[in-house]
């Protein structure tokens, strides 16, 4: 009798669990490199979260923690995550590399979403953004509005992403002004306003009038405004607070579409591991207004790289170009194929200076 | 490589402002010293005047009320240390260490909804000709008044420590507080004023990064400037000349391994990074050869009845 009466109650309970679970909101976690505030890299991503709410509202529960080290300490982020019961987790930083992975495997039920990196599993899928399209079009911008010819270049991390957005700015301000110079500083950092801050006056002062950044921060644009005559881009974001002068235009993230895309599929059941790379085509990759700073022949030129590259006729890696040591990649008329882009290890030729290794 | 691409003049003008916020923290610190009370939580209190300061500019418009604030809080932060060590006999190695910590995560904290934010401009110096003279122009009349303050401080410091009556007690209190109590000089209440002025100072250096070496709050932003300071005190052995020498080197060395990466010079990035620290510290263990001038009392706390 009193076995009985347990199993029942047992039966009931897990009864009752399932029927929970089933009213259970999809709970989708983000893990940030950055404050939500940067107004850059982390924002764009946190406003991405805010999509996923407004689309499905009780049906959807986000969690995000931000200001995640790479490395060690995002292992233990995520998979405190996982354990609070996420079912889907976006890790939004090259550096999460390894530790989604290592994460990912630990919990084969829920969906991990790596950004930027390359390592795929059976509950891993990773998207990135061809922001190189969007390097294009500041390329563009820079070769005709620089004076100097000098274009600074602050860069985070020696990686792939970052050389193939130098090169595509180099190879489109080349071809605008073929006078142009590029200098590289390396921060070693996504947000570190102090080092981007220097690194931005210290390029000013070595006759750099145009400044591309890879880095998160706006600190290069307050850097800029306080130089007075130094041209900026917004990076990640469109950062128009600083609008129309220095920030003349923009690199914008636009990552709602496909969160939303990926939390119904979660929902739905019919998420699976793909490799994701859209481009301007595809709204994922946005170019903020180009300010009336910039003289009209660049702006038409700039909107004109924009459209091309938006329905896939011209490619931003289109040849005849050369690696830095002056060997052939691409003959006249080939373009990279994405193999090669997403390993991007090397300077086109024109470019000064080594990659750091 | 291209090393004519640096400006020698650009690049003394930008590493005075690189090392403005370690002068302020350290010329700060070394009067603290000098009083006999060692005070490990610059870092904290330079964070706390970090944001206080940006809050306050950013809701009030002026970068001078934001500096104001940043000392007040500074030196508010300093009287936790103040009462832990001086009445409650607290051991000064752990508070120090404790105001560090409690600093950083109260400042982040604070500093919650001032991510991102623009402070308001901080004019610069601009004399008719003086400013626009060729190569002392930009290096001697083209900065912000902060960084006259720092120098004037650090003068200050220096004329009051040798020439005045103030100085001698400070330094008395420091070398021997029982023999000061027994003169009948106030330890205690000369020691606390020194704590607070270290804690000034350090809000100064604090606020001095966020709003104009930046300008900008995030969390942590003094990244370990604090400590650098702490030990600039040691290897200057209490000097205030050589507190200004140091941070300058320091200042240099940071901006010219910037500058010499933009141009091109193939060295490895990580030793430019740590070249810093290393010639930092290898310059002032040179300075540093007269041992004799560490305060006796430095770290040893003092009650009447001893």
């Amino acid at each position: 009798m009193k076995l009985t009466k347990l199993l029942t109650s047992a039966a009931m309970a897990m009864g009752l669990a399932t029927a929970a679970m089933a009213e259970d909101p999809t709970k989708v976690g983000f893990v940030y490199v950055g404050p939500v505030g940067d107004g850059g890299w982390t924002y764009e991503h946190d406003k991405g979260r805010l999509a996923v709410e407004a689309e499905f509202g009780d049906k959807v529960e986000t969690v995000y923690v931000e200001n995640v080290a790479e490395g060690p300490d995002a292992e233990r982020v995520i998979t405190q995550m996982a354990l609070q019961g996420a079912d889907l987790i976006f890790t939004t930083s090259f550096g999460y590399m390894d530790p989604t992975i290592n994460v990912a495997q630990k919990f084969p039920n829920v969906k991990f979403e790596h950004a930027t990196g390359y390592k795929r599993s059976d509950n891993v899928s990773t998207y990135s953004a061809r922001f190189y399209e969007g390097r294009a079009v500041q390329g563009t911008i820079a070769g005709h509005m620089t004076k100097s010819n000098v274009i600074g270049y602050i860069g985070s991390y020696p990686i792939p992403e970052v050389i193939r957005g130098i090169n595509s700015a180099y190879i489109h301000a080349k071809k605008v002004n073929p006078d142009v110079q590029f200098k590289i500083v390396w921060a070693f950092t996504w947000f570190d306003p102090a080092k981007e801050a220097d690194a931005a006056k210290v390029l000013i002062e070595q006759g750099a009038d145009v400044i591309l950044q890879h880095t998160d921060s706006t600190a290069p644009q307050a850097a800029a405004q306080a130089a007075g005559n130094v041209v900026t881009f917004g990076q990640a974001s469109d950062m128009s607070e600083y609008a129309p002068f220095p920030r003349v235009s923009s690199i914008i993230d636009d990552w709602s579409h496909y969160y939303i895309a990926r939390t119904q599929a979660v929902m739905d059941g019919t998420w699976e591991t793909t490799d994701t790379w859209h481009g301007i085509g595809a709204g994922m990759v946005g170019i903020g207004e180009i300010s009336d700073a910039v003289p009209e022949d660049a702006k038409l030129a700039a909107i004109a790289v924009k459209a091309t590259l938006a329905d896939g006729v011209y490619h931003a890696f289109t040849g005849p170009l050369n690696k830095q040591d002056g060997t052939p990649w691409l003959a006249e008329g080939e373009t990279a194929d994405d193999g090669t882009l997403a390993g991007m290890n090397f300077y086109v030729e024109g470019i000064e200076g080594d990659i750091p290794q | 490589m291209d090393l004519s691409a640096i400006n020698p003049v650009l690049l003394i003008a930008s590493l005075m402002v690189a090392a403005t916020p370690l002068l302020l923290a350290a010329i700060g610190e070394t009067v603290v010293e000098k009083a006999g009370v060692l005070n490990l939580g610059v870092e904290g209190m330079m964070i706390i005047g970090a944001i206080a300061g940006f809050a306050t500019a950013v809701e009030s418009g002026s970068p001078l009320l934001g500096f104001v604030a940043a000392a007040i809080a500074g030196a508010a932060l300093s009287v936790l240390f103040a009462l832990l060590t001086q009445f409650a006999q607290a051991n000064q190695v752990a508070s120090g260490l404790s105001l560090t910590l409690f600093g950083l995560g109260l400042s982040a904290l604070m500093g919650q909804s001032y991510v991102g934010i623009k402070p308001p401009q901080m004019g610069k110096l601009d004399i008719p000709v003086l400013s626009d003279l060729p190569v002392i122009g930009p290096i001697l009349f083209g900065h912000d008044l902060m960084l006259y303050f720092g120098i004037a401080l650090t003068a200050a410091v220096w004329a009051v420590f040798k020439f005045t009556r103030v100085g001698l007690i400070l330094r008395a209190v420091g070398e021997n507080h029982d023999a000061a109590h027994a003169l009948g000089y106030k330890v205690i209440k000369i020691r606390i004023l020194a704590i607070l002025f270290g804690g000034a100072c350090a809000g100064l250096g604090g606020a001095y990064i966020s709003l104009i070496r930046v300008p900008q709050w995030t969390e942590g932003m003094t990244a370990g400037i604090g400590w650098i300071a702490l030990a600039l005190v040691v290897f200057a052995s209490w000097k205030p000349w050589r507190v200004l020498l140091g941070a300058y080197l320091f200042g240099g060395v940071t901006v010219v391994q910037l500058n010499l990466q933009a141009a091109g010079v193939a060295i490895p990035v990580e030793y430019l990074a740590m070249s810093p620290y290393l010639i930092t510290i290898l310059v002032l263990v040179i300075l540093s050869a007269d041992k004799s001038s560490a305060p006796a009392a430095l770290g040893r706390n003092f009650h009447a009845s001893r």
